[in-house]
């Protein structure tokens, strides 16, 4: 029998990749999508591999390894489909060569996310086949499968999966790469060039191929028929499936592994057998509103809801009228998430804080400056969207209102898409002042490598793209670099340079202290000196609590040693007790 | 065998994800079934986390429902109290007596709750360790989570010498005496 490891999802679309003989790889950090690059790194010496700036660079080089007859990939959360939907929209009408993927990670319950889009319907509107598994062995067969039916239909295909997928770890059996021979390149204008006369007639031809599809679907073995007691039917795919299996075990099911196009005339089959039809899917009712529209009776949204992860409890609730003795959850403060102890950027806040600046926001972990006692950030919305925002600020309000405001983005989300946003300042004549919170990785998704960082996805070095020197280039003069905790000198800084009539951006530079792994110094409180002020408790470090009495306390399992509170302590009852290495 | 449910509850950082890939390695080796959920991302970052961890002949789902958790292992006593109601009425609540505030206890905004485990004693059987203090003793605070592991072992399905094994081949190779003396000293704790 062949091995059986436990792997996360995202790990076994990484396998997936691997046995089907994928050749390239391009994707950017984002949870819950992020591992599944990690892990393809294993297989360097079959698959090439990379992260790209952004989800739209990384479409694009997934197509072009396609065009030339590879089978090719692009992995993304949700909201970075929408930074690729450029591309996706017109490879919809050229098809494929080579197979081509797009895994996009949906995020329901926003475990990690600014929205709780589904994917299914940016599909639906890109015309473009979605599969979804349902588990991790699922992740790793229908991978391959997506691939065969990308090249059997020339579509290139969707995986979606959801958090809940991605992150857990379920029994994989391993098999064999298929190594497929790459597909003949043949130059082919009419196919391959979207402008309009040859675009009007790939419309033609893919609605015709996903018709073909759609018919197909009807018999794919990925789409089955779990037929049982038929009082009650369920459709469902993905994830919520595992859910209908433990709370309606003796219930007939249509589980779903292509969930665009639908399988019509299987639907229409299934629901003719069962006495009452359900349809269980998390988000938007996407299956739902298709399977209503051709007449079908169903019940779906009516009772279950568009928000959140569904659960064994919340359809035992919904479909059975089950009343649970469940115990009521105990009172408990809320553990929000935070930046961590020694976080470089936590001293920048402090200081925009004290000045009681405004800020224009940005996605990454300083997103957390919006959160007590920090309170910083105004506004949150998408990758590189602070330093537009802020644009748009002054152009409405005129200079002198932003003079108490600064856009915050660190390095990796400026190589994102930062980087167009402060294009447009200098080109439209603007004066507002840029903070990059440069700690050298993308750090909320867990630390990886960017354009700026000197290192590939694969471990090689790379020319890491120096920020200054391209802020300069683009023609902003006044660009600073500064260590991020250095309060005094980023004080002063920020002071100078929002009061010019230019644009600035500052740098703050200094590494995100996770990235050391050497032990850190730790710093005490000593109570007999402190006089309980409360200063060096503004920055919110969660390594400090009060004693009862008032005074200070440093947990030295949590201390890194950044020395802010130190610094902060007009009374030298701070002090270093333990050297780093 | 019916399927076993251990949830592993504490604050981002303190290990939580090293604790399931034991859990998960030790289900493998017992020729189980076996799905585990985890928490990455933002809510990492200091932020209340939680690990599902199902094996058995069969699993579907992979996460645990409210009142069907067998064990409960948590890093800290707030999260002990905030997840205990997923035990189900026999299971067991393993809780390492320690304190993390969360920022809104740090900046005022809200109170720790006093009084923890003595709440938690009257509705479920309760397990306590002063693990982080034990583990300094032992010369790495970081190893606490392996104390606590310890005492949960009691209640699951696996012997000594498996999970042994599997802690070697879980943990970062330079640590595996002092994680497997940690554990030591939690699967003596019977109380």
């Amino acid at each position: 029998m062949a091995e059986k490891v436990i792997m996360l999802g995202n790990e076994a679309i990484a396998r997936g990749a691997y046995e089907a003989g994928v050749k390239v790889s391009s994707a950017y950090p984002g949870t819950p999508s992020t591992e599944i690059s990690e892990y393809l790194v294993q297989y360097k010496d079959d698959v090439y591999e990379e992260w790209a700036p952004n989800e739209k660079v990384a479409t694009e080089v997934a197509v072009g390894a396609s065009l030339v007859g590879t089978r090719a990939m692009a992995c993304m959360k949700h909201v970075g489909l929408n930074v690729a939907a450029d591309p996706l929209y017109s490879v919809s009408y050229m098809g494929v060569n080579g197979g081509l993927v797009i895994v996009v990670a949906d995020d329901p319950g926003l475990y990690s996310s600014q929205n709780e889009q589904d994917t299914r319907m940016v599909a639906r509107a890109a015309q473009i086949p979605v599969i979804e598994p349902s588990d991790s062995a699922e992740a790793k067969e229908f991978f391959k499968t997506a691939f065969e039916l990308s090249e059997q239909f020339d579509r290139p295909f969707i995986f979606r999966i959801t958090t809940r997928l991605a992150h857990s770890q379920g029994l994989v059996e391993l098999c064999e790469r298929v190594t497929p021979e790459d597909k003949p390149y043949e130059k082919n204008i009419p196919k391959n060039v979207m402008m309009p006369g040859n675009a009007k007639m790939r419309h033609i031809e893919i609605e015709k191929r996903n018709l073909e599809l759609a018919e197909a679907a009807d018999s794919l073995p990925i789409n089955r028929v779990e037929m049982k007691d038929t009082k009650i039917g369920v459709i469902t795919s993905g994830i919520p499936y595992q859910y209908v299996k433990e709370a309606l075990p003796e219930a007939s099911v249509l589980k779903l592994g292509m969930v665009n196009p639908l399988p019509r005339k299987l639907i229409e089959d299934f629901a003719s057998k069962v006495d009452t039809l359900y349809i269980v899917e998390e988000l938007d009712p996407v299956i739902e509103e298709q399977v209503k529209s051709w007449g079908i009776k169903a019940v779906g949204k009516e009772i279950f809801t568009v928000q959140g992860e569904y659960s064994v409890n919340m359809l035992k609730k919904a479909i059975l009228k089950q009343e649970l003795d469940l115990k009521e959850p105990a009172k408990a403060p809320g553990r929000p998430p935070i930046l961590c102890p020694g976080c470089p950027h936590r001293s920048v806040f402090y200081v925009l804080n004290k000045l009681k600046m405004h800020a224009a926001g940005d996605i990454g972990c300083y997103t957390l400056g919006a959160v007590a006692p920090l309170s910083v950030i105004d506004t949150t919305m998408c990758m590189g969207s602070s330093i537009s925002t802020l644009h748009g600020m002054e152009k409405a309000k005129g200079k002198d209102y932003i003079k108490n405001w600064v856009a915050v983005i660190g390095d990796s989300t400026f190589m994102h898409t930062g980087v167009n946003s402060l294009m447009n300042m200098v080109y439209n004549n603007a004066t507002g002042t840029v903070i990059i919170m440069d700690n050298s990785t993308t750090g909320m998704t867990g630390h990886q490598d960017h354009a700026a960082t000197g290192k590939t996805l694969q471990g090689d070095p790379a020319y890491a793209i120096n920020i200054q020197a391209v802020c300069r280039a683009m023609g902003v003069k006044n660009v600073i670099e500064v260590n991020a905790l250095d309060i005094a000198q980023v004080e002063k800084i920020i002071k100078e340079e929002t009061a010019k009539d230019e644009i600035s951006v500052i740098i703050t530079k200094t590494p995100c202290v996770l990235l050391d792994k050497r032990k850190k110094p730790i710093y005490t409180a000593y109570t007999d000196k402190c006089k309980k002020c409360g200063m060096c408790m503004k920055p919110g470090c969660p390594a400090m609590t009060k004693n009862p009495d008032g005074t200070i306390h440093i947990d030295d399992t949590m201390c890194t040693g950044c020395g802010l509170c130190k610094d902060l302590c007009k009374f030298d009852a701070i002090e270093l007790v333990k050297e780093g290495e | 065998m019916a399927v076993k449910n251990i949830m592993i509850v504490g604050v981002g950082g303190q290990g939580t994800l090293l604790t399931s890939r034991v859990l998960g390695g030790l289900a493998i080796a017992g020729g189980y079934d076996v799905k585990l959920s985890e928490v990455h991302g933002m809510a990492q970052r200091g932020g209340s986390v939680v690990t599902f961890v199902r094996y058995g002949d069969k699993v579907a789902e992979p996460i645990i429902e409210e009142g069907q958790a067998d064990v409960i292992i948590a890093f800290e006593r707030l999260e002990a109290l905030r997840y205990a109601h997923f035990l189900e009425k026999d299971g067991v609540l393993i809780v390492n007596d320690w304190r993390i505030d969360p920022m809104p206890v740090v900046i005022g905004a809200a109170q720790y709750p006093e009084n923890i485990l003595e709440e938690l004693e009257k509705e479920y059987k309760v397990y306590k360790v002063d693990a982080t203090q034990e583990s300094k003793k032992l010369g790495n605070p970081r190893v606490f989570n392996l104390i606590v592991l310890g005492i949960a072992a009691q209640h699951m399905d696996f012997t000594k010498e498996q999970w042994y094994e599997v802690i070697e081949k879980t943990v970062p190779p330079k640590t595996i005496e002092i994680n497997k003396k940690a554990f030591d000293v939690g699967y003596g704790i019977t109380q």
